[in-house]
Parts: structure tokens; C-alpha cells; sequence
């Protein structure tokens, strides 16, 4: 036996990859004529069967809009959609289930945040605090609410590691200051912020924190009442649940203060053309029919991820992390970008001679899905220096195998690119 | 292995390594940006026309290889053409990028050009091959804005 098989073995112990890539059916697949090896889990997780079976069944048996309908098929398919938000508190620790908007996505949360609770909150002068790690969904929503707003947008710094500076918190968080808005773990580099920390401080001096959990969700439990965030967003495919769903965690007294977001039915206690009153949260924030069958999928993929022994599927984790960096960094010519101490697993890196488009081609040619690009954060690669890096992003699925694949492309495109 | 070694062949290869009329043009008369913002490549051409001739070009910028070599043959074939031969080399060398990859390339009039033929069978990476030439035409219509492939 190899070392490497040896110590596969060990880390096995209460995380049974085997048996959970069979739960994946999409992992089961070949690629040209190769097993998949997806490596690309921070741009959105593949889905166990419960989650498809569970999508399959409310459409084939379960399909009526909620909260309207008298009859039988209605209040099952409202009591499903409800029964959701309270397995969604329970996932992240809210204190109620009232406080679980369901959204599209995280990029959605945001905007509802910066739309309702910015458009109160920020005025002339004042100022919203990002973080130079964030996603372009993280920074955006901000530029365009202080643009409107004549507000400032300051972003707190990096260290070339990817690390945030925080020493540089207690100046940006002025007079002014109206929300931070700060990512808990960072999609193009993994590194894992001390949001903890970061939101006491904020707090500190009484400006409300926006998390964005898109990135922390699929790797362990969140605990939104121990955070103490204000807001909490996190997008349902990233996962292992489907795609155009997502929840906001807000606490009840801000989402109780904050103007509805989209007007339309559903929101609403009673309507005449001279008034409207609005319904009481959530609802105020879900106008319209939602997105019935995604929430009942994303309530199958909570089930999922409760099920699992986190202890060991993030020792799991961090495993491959450690024997992807080691695996990585014996490449010659291979620099990994995103070196913080605290990092999820994630490795972002480039290649002497070799852009990372064409690495990532070279992997496809070996089944390998893996990210390629800015991983829209286009300040991050300014700040690092690099016009694009490769990304292989884990999941609890992944195994030390699947790096050795990875690790054999970026042998063969440096003999076919001579470097 | 074989779409890999028809896509990266030694000359892309080499003109990625070792790309032709690559950096500034001090008396250019036309330039033109073009962004592929999906994987973050971006280059300026710049070109001299002397009356209806392109004089001189060059391209600076970064890229991945296809992108890169692209542009460097690009800049080899079109020097001393008329816009409208470029015209006809462009719409023919996005016609063999974009063929179908099960039928015989077709490389007629493109000389050296004909190496991108590979591409064809990375839809993904069609967008590399023909961003320079979008960003020549823009640069030979005065195009002010930025070509994007998106």
C-alpha cells in the first residue's frame, strides 16, 4: 500500500466517500470517455438523488400554488413550502422561522437587502463598507445603491495572502458608516473570514452586518444567532440543492423595519387603490407565486446535509485542501494564489508559461471540470496581480483520487506546452 | 489526446511563446480594445493605415494561448492588406473556427492561419480564436467602445 492509500484509509473513518458519491448520480457519469472528476463545487455543488426525487415527486403528485387554495392538493403543497422554512431555521440557527426569506438565489438576497433596508438606511454623505474579497454580487448591489444614494462605497484592504487587514476595520467603520457587507468565505481564493470577529466589532459601533454565506453553507453548519449577523444570504445550488432558490436570514426586527421589496400578490394584508397594507414578514418580502418546487428541493438537500457527520466530512475537507496545496505545490512552475491560514477547500492557482484557460481545456480533455478565469471577482485578480487564475473547489464528495487526475493534467500541459 | 495536440500545435504554440508584432505602435492612427470577460483576456490592437493600406499593426495585452497566437498570426497576414481583404480573410478564418469538426477543414486563402483550424472542436474556446479579428475590425471602423465577445 502507498502512503497516500494509507492515510485515505484513515481519514475514510466516519466519512464514507464511496458511499456518498452513490447518493450523486451525476458523479457517476464518464466524460469523454473518462470518469467525471468535478472539481468546480464553488460555482454550484451536483445533487444527490433525494434532492431530484424530491423535485420529480412535487411536480408528478404535489404541484398547486400555496397559501391561496381551499382544497387538498393547495394545503399540502403550503404545508411542504412552510414546513421548509422552518427546516431552514433550524439549518442556520435562526431564532424564528419568520426571519428565512425564501429568494433566487444569494445574489437576490442582496439586492432585496440593498433595495429595502439601503434605501432606508443610506442617504447623501453616508457610507457602505465591502471587503476587497467580495464577489461582484457583493459589490455591485452596493455601487448601485450608493450611486443612487450619493453615498461612498470603502472596501476593506487585502494582504497578498488574501487575508482581510483588519487593523484597517476601526477607520473604515466612521460616523457614516450605515452597513458592512462581507463575504464569510471567499469564492475565488477560500479563504474563510473571522466574521464572528468582524461583525462584533461593526456592532460595536452600531453599523449592521450583511454576511454572504455562499460560499460557508456547503461546508459546514452556520449558526446565525452565535454570528449575531443582521443578514445572512445563501444560495440553495451552491448546496447541493437546485438552482434559483436561495434563503435570507434577516433578524426579525430589521426585516419588520425594512419597506417591501416587489410589490404583487401575496405580500400584502389589503389592497385599494388609495392603500396598501403589507403583509407581515416573510411574506412582505415574497410577492408573487415562488419558486414552490425549488424550496421543497432545497428542503431536501438541508435533510441531506443534517444527515451527514460534519465533524468528519470537514475533516474530510480538510484534508483535501492539505493533499491538494501539497499535490499542487510540487508542480514546478505552479504558484497558488489565496494562501490564508484559515482557508476552505479551495485552491486557486497559475502555471508558469500556461494561462489558466488553456489549463482548463487541457483538464477537460481528461474529464476534469474545473474553473478557469476572474471567478467574477475582478478586484481580487487586480489586487493579486494575475489576469485569471485555474480553480479546483471541493466538495465533501471529492477524493484524493480525483487529485491525483487533476495533478496528471497539469503534467500533460506542461509537456504539451514545453514549460 | 489527438483534439489536444490538433488544438495546441507547435506553431501556436510557438507564436504564444514568441508572438509576432506584439507591444506598442508609436504612429498608430487606429486602435481598438477587445475583452473576453468570461475568462478575464483583453487586448489592443494597434494598426497605421497609410491611405487604404494597413501599414503597420501590433497587438499588447494578455490571453490565454489561442488568444495569443491568434492574435499573432492575425497581425502576420493581414500586414500590407487593404480592410477589405481583411474583411474576407476575417469572415473566412471565422467560417473554418466554427465549422463543424466532423467535416474536412476548410483553410483555402488562409495560409498560416489554417493552424486554429483545431479550435473548432473547443466551442469554448471559439471566442479566443476570433476576439483579435473583432478587435481589428473595430480598430479599422474607428469603433470607439471596447469589442466585448459578450
Amino acid at each position: 500500500m502507498t502512503p497516500a492509500a494509507v492515510a485515505s484509509t484513515t481519514v475514510a473513518v466516519g466519512h464514507d466517500v464511496a458511499r456518498i458519491r452513490r447518493d450523486f448520480p451525476l458523479l457517476q457519469t464518464r466524460v469523454r470517455g473518462r470518469p467525471l472528476v468535478y472539481l468546480d463545487n464553488a460555482a454550484t455543488s451536483q445533487k444527490p438523488q433525494s434532492v431530484i426525487d424530491t423535485l420529480t415527486r412535487y411536480y408528478r403528485a404535489e404541484n398547486a400554488n400555496i397559501h391561496r387554495g381551499v382544497y387538498d392538493l393547495s394545503e399540502r403543497a403550503t404545508d411542504a413550502y412552510e414546513a421548509v422554512r422552518v427546516r431552514a431555521q433550524r439549518f442556520l440557527r435562526a431564532r424564528e422561522a419568520r426571519e428565512i426569506i425564501f429568494v433566487r438565489g444569494t445574489t437576490e438576497a442582496i439586492n432585496l437587502v440593498a433595495g429595502t433596508f439601503g434605501r432606508v438606511a443610506v442617504g447623501r454623505g453616508d457610507e457602505v463598507v465591502v471587503s476587497a474579497l467580495e464577489h461582484h454580487s457583493n459589490i455591485v448591489p452596493w455601487q448601485l445603491l450608493c450611486e443612487s444614494r450619493s453615498a461612498t462605497l470603502r472596501v476593506i484592504p487585502m494582504t497578498d495572502a488574501g487575508e482581510l487587514e483588519l487593523d484597517q476595520l476601526e477607520t473604515l467603520l466612521g460616523p457614516r458608516t450605515r452597513l458592512l457587507a462581507v463575504t464569510h468565505v471567499s469564492n475565488a481564493l477560500g479563504t474563510i473570514n473571522p466574521v464572528k470577529e468582524i461583525i462584533a466589532r461593526a456592532h460595536a459601533r452600531n453599523v449592521p452586518v450583511l454576511v454572504d454565506g455562499a460560499q460557508a453553507a456547503p461546508h459546514g453548519p452556520v449558526d446565525v444567532t452565535d454570528l449575531d449577523c443582521d443578514f445572512y444570504a445563501v444560495s440553495g445550488h451552491k448546496m447541493f440543492g437546485p438552482t434559483g432558490i436561495g434563503l435570507l436570514y434577516g433578524k426579525a426586527a430589521r426585516l419588520e423595519a425594512m419597506p417591501p421589496y416587489q410589490g404583487g400578490g401575496d405580500m400584502i394584508r389589503s389592497v385599494s387603490f388609495e392603500r396598501t397594507e403589507y403583509a407581515l414578514i416573510p411574506a412582505k418580502f415574497e410577492a408573487g407565486t415562488p419558486h414552490i418546487a425549488g424550496v421543497i428541493g432545497l428542503g431536501a438537500a438541508i435533510d441531506y446535509l443534517q444527515g451527514l457527520d460534519w465533524t468528519a466530512a470537514q475533516a474530510h475537507e480538510a484534508d483535501l485542501l492539505q493533499y491538494a496545496t501539497a499535490s499542487l505545490t510540487a508542480v514546478p512552475g505552479l504558484r497558488i494564489i489565496g494562501t490564508a491560514r484559515h482557508k476552505a477547500a479551495v485552491v486557486s492557482f497559475v502555471m508558469d508559461g500556461i494561462h489558466a484557460h488553456d489549463i482548463g481545456t487541457v483538464a477537460d480533455q481528461l474529464g476534469i471540470a474545473i474553473r478557469a478565469g476572474h471567478h467574477c471577482a475582478q478586484p481580487i485578480m487586480t489586487r493579486l496581480g494575475v489576469p485569471a487564475t485555474a480553480r479546483a473547489s471541493f466538495a465533501f464528495y471529492n477524493t484524493r483520487e480525483e487529485i491525483d487526475v487533476l495533478g496528471g493534467a497539469l503534467r500533460q500541459a506542461q509537456k504539451i506546452f514545453g514549460t | 489526446m489527438t483534439d489536444l495536440t490538433e488544438l495546441y500545435q507547435q506553431v501556436i504554440l510557438d507564436h504564444n511563446r514568441h508572438p509576432r508584432n506584439f507591444g506598442m505602435l508609436e504612429d498608430a492612427n487606429r486602435r481598438a480594445e477587445g475583452n473576453n470577460p468570461l475568462c478575464g483576456d483583453h487586448l489592443t490592437v494597434h494598426v497605421r493605415m497609410d491611405g487604404d493600406c494597413l501599414a503597420d499593426l501590433r497587438f499588447e495585452g494578455s490571453g490565454c494561448a489561442i488568444s495569443r497566437a491568434s492574435a499573432s498570426l492575425m497581425t502576420a497576414a493581414v500586414k500590407g492588406k487593404r480592410p477589405a481583404e481583411v474583411e474576407d480573410l476575417r469572415r473566412r478564418f471565422q467560417a473554418m473556427v466554427m465549422a463543424d469538426p466532423a467535416l474536412p477543414v476548410d483553410a483555402s486563402g488562409l495560409g498560416k492561419l489554417g493552424a486554429l483550424a483545431g479550435v473548432r472542436a473547443f466551442p469554448a474556446r471559439v471566442k479566443c480564436a476570433t476576439l483579435p479579428w473583432h478587435t481589428l475590425r473595430a480598430a479599422l471602423d474607428d469603433t470607439p467602445a471596447p469589442v466585448s465577445t459578450e
